[in-house]
């Protein structure tokens, strides 16, 4: 069943034309790669499904329902998480307070705190650095922290944009595996990447978008040696 | 991740503080000592001067408290914010004197003009950010001054006099000034005491949240428009009660009582104080509006020396007295402790 459903997503940013339609669709359990070049669009898709840009025409779905028209924090507490761009964790608060405010629509706080401790589990450095201010942790632990605080929200299904950026390859490989944990533990996840081989890796199957549409959908492991893919993404390295 | 902060000085771990001084900042008792100190106040100067001085440092840390949930803890820049109390206490002037009622029962009256108040200014400018917010605000500001300035109602430029008192029972008349030292300390310790409440609520938590980065908020699911509403709406609610007292202290209230320097003023106590910490913004607050009385063997050198002091203070301490750190101590209420010790087991 198609967890997250986009029909021929068209958005405008004033009179730019950002999406000329975008059709793709994220199944239970999958890890979906959205690839493509700066400008062609992939930040603004995952803006339009978590309703901080709002569409012009065509449809979005999620669970099911047609969230074309919701708030934010309708999806937020649909379980649709979005992990923005840059990571924007709060530096001046704990680590502990930055996970807090992902439980933020969910009203239990006995939930929230049981969401905290798993968070720890899976990011035990986390758990390690509890107190100390977002600020101050390294460019990993800071992405982390986001997907940490993404998690404690409880998604059915995670978008993040770009996790790998400005990180050492090493890190890369460390943000990548915790991904598909968090897939295996059930919950789908939408990975906006520029960094096309790293997220080819984890992912079940990506699309290509480009120019604002989506050009190309495959399973990662035929993306990988597609030559359309090869010369424009990856490179003959 | 917000840019103008320099994480460099963070501390890395966020402990209680070690030192003799902070740790009686932080002691609970503070605020009932500072109450202490209020109530005793009187007793040892109970002069027309020192209680009329006494009054209005204690309507001015009302002001700051409210402008302190505004700015503190939402990070709203209201450079407007006397305008509300000039709803506060032109509402309560007019309607007390129109049909001769203690200033007491005009409460409900000024509670919902300030709220209106809040809301329509509110509604249009907090879709605004930072800068544009900053200039919409002290244009507010200045558009009730002189509207209140060219009213008939208002009583134009004079203002308006006779204000009858807060209440009177049988002989007893709380406007004695002794007596409404203590009706004002009672109200301004309710409402900082309810601050300081709303700071460490949920809604003081989405207000950090707000305050240190809108955009990560509202991906997180925070209404970020109805959450500045409410601080704004709450800040006006404070700068109304604050006017009503101001009405009842003088019995009379006048346009010049509302100009920028004053918004200007209660800025900076908030600034001075440590902005979002409701005990650092009391003490900002009180050093703003007696700092001027106590140089005032300095004739008219003390606001030179008031403007050296501030410039002195804002060198040293860059963040305020006594800035708000950006947590709330690890709290674990008993149902969260059983919580985890159940998921604990259940692994």
């Amino acid at each position: 069943m198609a967890m997250l459903e986009f029909q021929d997503v068209e958005v405008f940013y004033g009179k730019v034309q950002a999406l000329r339609g975008i059709s793709l669709n994220v199944d239970e359990g999958e890890i979906v790669a959205l690839l493509g070049n700066n400008g062609a669009g992939k930040t603004t898709t995952l803006s339009t499904a978590s309703a901080l840009v709002r569409l012009h025409s065509g449809s979005v779905r999620f669970a099911g329902k047609d969230i074309s028209k919701a708030h934010p924090w309708n999806v937020v507490d649909a379980g649709l998480i979005h992990v923005p761009e840059g990571r924007r964790i709060f530096s001046t608060l704990s680590v502990l307070e930055n996970l807090q405010l992902g439980g933020y629509l969910v009203k239990d706080r006995a939930t929230v705190a049981k969401r905290i401790e798993r968070v720890y589990e899976l990011l035990p450095l986390l758990a390690e650095r509890r107190t100390q201010q977002g600020g101050t942790l390294s460019g990993g632990e800071q992405q982390m922290l986001a997907i940490g605080r993404g998690l404690v929200a409880g998604p059915k299904m995670l978008m993040l944009d770009e996790p790998s950026m400005g990180l050492a390859p090493l890190i890369v490989a460390q943000v990548m595996r915790v991904i598909s944990e968090i897939r295996d533990q059930g919950t789908a996840v939408l990975l906006v990447e520029q960094n096309a081989r790293a997220a080819l890796k984890v992912t079940d199957r990506a699309y290509v978008i480009d120019n604002g549409a989506t050009t190309i959908e495959g399973r990662a492991s035929d993306l990988l040696t597609d030559s359309r893919i090869v010369d424009a993404y990856l490179g003959n390295g | 991740m917000s840019e103008n902060v320099d994480t460099t000085l963070a501390p890395k771990k966020i402990r209680p503080p070690s030192g003799r001084v902070s740790r009686l900042f932080e002691s609970k008792w503070l605020g009932w000592v500072a109450l202490a100190i209020a109530v005793a106040a009187p007793f040892v100067n109970a002069t027309p001067y020192a209680l009329n001085i006494m009054t209005t440092a204690a309507i001015f840390v009302l002001l700051a408290s409210g402008l302190n949930i505004v700015v503190g803890y939402c990070g709203l820049l209201d450079l407007g914010y006397i305008a509300f109390m000039a709803v506060g206490a032109y509402t309560s002037g007019i309607v007390a004197k129109a049909f001769d009622l203690p200033l007491l029962f005009t409460i409900p009256v000024v509670l919902v003009m300030t709220v209106l108040a809040g809301l329509i200014i509110g509604a249009p400018t907090l879709r605004l950010r930072s800068d544009y917010l900053a200039i919409v605000t002290l244009g507010f500001g200045e558009i009730t001054r002189i509207t209140a300035n060219n009213l008939a109602i208002t009583g134009g430029p004079s203002g308006i006099f006779g204000i009858p008192g807060i209440l009177k029972i049988g002989d007893f008349d709380f406007q004695q000034p002794a007596v409404f030292y203590y009706v004002t300390i009672l109200v301004v310790a309710g409402f900082v005491l309810a601050a300081a409440r709303l700071g460490k609520s949920r809604l003081g938590r989405a207000w950090r949240f707000v305050r240190e980065d809108e955009d990560a908020a509202e991906a997180m699911g925070i209404h970020t428009y109805k959450v500045k509403l409410l601080a704004y709406t709450f800040g006006a609610i404070w700068g109304g009660f604050g006017g009503v007292l101001f009405a009842g202290h003088l019995s009379a209230v006048a346009p010049t009582s509302f100009v920028f320097l004053q918004s200007a003023l209660v800025l900076m106590a908030v600034v001075l104080g440590g902005m979002g910490n409701m005990r650092g913004v009391v003490i900002g607050a009180l050093v703003i509006s007696l700092l001027p009385e106590l140089l005032r063997d300095l004739a008219e050198y003390r606001y030179l020396a008031f403007g050296v002091l501030l410039i002195v203070v804002m060198l040293f301490r860059p963040q305020g007295f006594w800035p708000a750190r950006g947590y709330e101590p690890e709290r674990k209420p008993a149902e969260e402790r059983e919580a985890v010790a159940v998921a604990g087991e259940q692994r």
